[in-house]
């Protein structure tokens, strides 16, 4: 692994100050996508600025029904937390989908969020990548795209999905991004966060130099409301979405009073379909309802040559979830 | 695992399972090749055995040089005083300077599970670890699973249920059952095992016997960590 500097910060002011606003700069927190990268040299920092020994390891109820997750809670800490896991069912069981025991132990809630893209291009050092290598195409787009590869979201400069299954249940919950960065504290809508790939896939978050995220806060959870997510996939663990969903409901009778709808695996960006919503809310809980609803999602999708798949695929993640989370009693335990 | 060494020369095969013998039986051979022709080769795998040492002694490297960061890692209960570079991995120190070989070194990028050990009790992959970050930090390996003689649980399970072929994922396996098996929110069935221990690789496809093992192992764990 290259050479680099080091740093263990012990306020989130004095890992600002440290980081600078180098492009050359990194935070580490779990390590599970710093490390992999520096390893494979796709990332290059000169400085590494510990963040492990932050104060920002806490789940807090806030007074107007939000919760405040620290950072550093790892993905293992905030699956079994009891309020995410009886209050907010979809993000805990998303969080379960991902990943291995062992790195979710590692991960962080703010590392998570910060996961770099799967997309084996970017990941081999010598193919065309927009992201690593600005300008220099993208490989993907005419190569082997079935599994980590987007038909939402893309441009003719990225088509790789974003990995995380976290943020997908987050964009369906709704999340604010706390950071905090040389000019200050500031908060980041969770929809807002990443970017689309564009003209400029090597921006991928509304980040600036150097600005730290400190909190992810999540939205009250919808009262009375049951939420789910689905992960399909190529094998039954440590495998990442071909297509997900993340489903919150509520239900007056069969009446959808309420919905919210995220999608994995088929987008750029933790997919939140609102106008799927849109035809959910006020309808009556059928198939017929949910299947419509499920084409809204997808309508506008591209495909390419390997993940026209994808697009029945993220159909049906929807219109599965759906039917199995009207269908049975209501889930929350509290 | 099953490693059988002659160890007082008497002729009687004892088991050691803290110094699992084929990297020592490969060292020796290496090192002593010249002597070879005057001594049987079990006989000088018994000496080495005896002069091995074991990593059970503090160490302390002193001041630190320029570019290093001194750190102090508890392994296996013993505490050492490290200078490492910013960028040395906690596997590569664990087994290149304190010579803990018996974590081993896999994918080398997190995905293989072969480096898994217990930092603070919990279950990590040691590649995708700064040993600079884990300053302070109490660490479990494979070697300090044992209580001398005496196999921890779910080493005894493993060899039981001949729980592996090469052996070379078993102590990243076998790190990850004692932490799922210490861990109350992690189901007891069989799904839940396999789920849990999905990070874990194993290329010769010893699962069905790792799966058996862990179960067996769950039920002797009582007051054992």
């Amino acid at each position: 692994m290259r050479e680099f500097d080091y740093a263990r910060a012990d306020s989130p002011r004095q890992a600002v100050s440290t980081h600078g606003e180098s492009e050359q700069a990194a935070y580490l927190a779990g390590g599970t996508t710093l490390l992999d990268l520096v390893k494979i040299d796709i990332m290059r920092p000169d400085q590494v600025v510990d963040i492990n020994r932050l104060d920002l390891n806490e789940i807090e109820t806030l007074d107007d029904g939000r919760t405040r997750i620290g950072a550093l809670v790892t993905n293992t800490a905030l699956a079994r937390h009891d309020r995410i896991k009886n209050e907010y069912a979809v993000l805990s069981e998303a969080l379960l989908s991902g990943a291995t025991t062992q790195l979710r132990n590692k991960a962080t809630t703010a590392g998570n969020v910060m996961q770099r893209v799967r997309c084996p291009y970017f990941r081999d050092g010598v193919s065309s990548c927009n992201k690593r290598e600005p300008g220099s195409g993208c490989a993907a787009i005419e190569g082997h795209n079935r599994s980590v590869h987007a038909v939402l979201g893309t441009s003719e400069h990225c088509i790789a999905t974003h990995p995380s299954d976290m943020c997908v249940a987050m964009a369906a919950i709704g999340a604010t991004v706390a950071v905090e960065g040389p000019d200050g504290q500031r908060e980041i809508d969770f929809l807002d966060f990443h970017l689309l790939p564009g003209d400029a896939p090597e921006r991928e978050h509304a980040l600036k130099p150097g600005e730290l995220i400190t909190h992810v806060t999540l939205d009250a959870p919808l009262e009375n409301s049951r939420s789910r997510y689905l992960k399909l996939r190529d094998r039954a663990s440590y495998q990442f979405a071909l297509a997900s969903s993340a489903v919150i409901v509520t239900l007056d009778g069969d009446t959808i009073t309420e919905a919210r709808v995220a999608l994995g695996g088929v987008g750029t960006k933790p997919w939140r379909a609102h106008e799927a919503e849109a035809a959910l809310k006020g309808q009556k809980a059928t198939e017929a309802t949910f299947q419509k609803a499920a084409e809204i999602a997808m309508q506008g999708a591209t495909p390419y040559a390997h993940n026209a798949f994808k697009i029945p695929l993220g159909q049906q993640a929807i219109v599965r979830n759906l039917t199995t989370l009207t269908a049975q009693e209501d889930r929350r335990t509290s | 695992m099953s490693d059988h060494h002659k160890g007082d020369g008497s002729g009687v095969e004892t088991f050691d399972a803290r110094f699992p013998s084929r990297r020592r039986f490969l060292k020796t051979m290496g090192a002593s090749s010249l002597a070879a022709a005057t001594a049987p080769a079990w006989a000088q795998i018994a000496q080495a055995g005896q002069q091995h040492k074991a990593p059970t002694e503090p160490r302390d490297d002193g001041a630190p040089g320029k570019g290093e960061q001194q750190i102090q890692l508890t392994v296996n209960g013993v505490a050492h005083t490290l200078n490492v570079k910013p960028n040395a991995v906690l596997l590569d120190v664990l087994r290149d300077r304190l010579e803990l070989t018996g974590t081993k070194k896999g994918c080398d990028q997190g995905q293989c599970g072969a480096c898994t050990l217990l930092v603070n009790d919990t279950a990590i992959n040691s590649c995708l670890s700064l040993a600079v970050s884990h300053d302070g930090d109490k660490i479990t390996t494979i070697e300090g699973l044992s209580n001398g003689d005496d196999l921890h649980p779910v080493q005894a399970a493993f060899w039981a249920h001949d729980a592996y072929q090469c052996g070379y994922c078993t102590s990243g396996q076998i790190m990850s059952a004692v932490a799922i098996l210490n861990d109350d929110s992690i189901g007891s069935d069989d799904a839940s095992v396999r789920e849990a221990m999905s990070g874990n690789i194993c290329r010769c496809g010893a699962y069905k016997n790792i799966l058996a093992a862990v179960q067996d192992a769950r039920g002797k764990m009582q007051g054992v960590s």
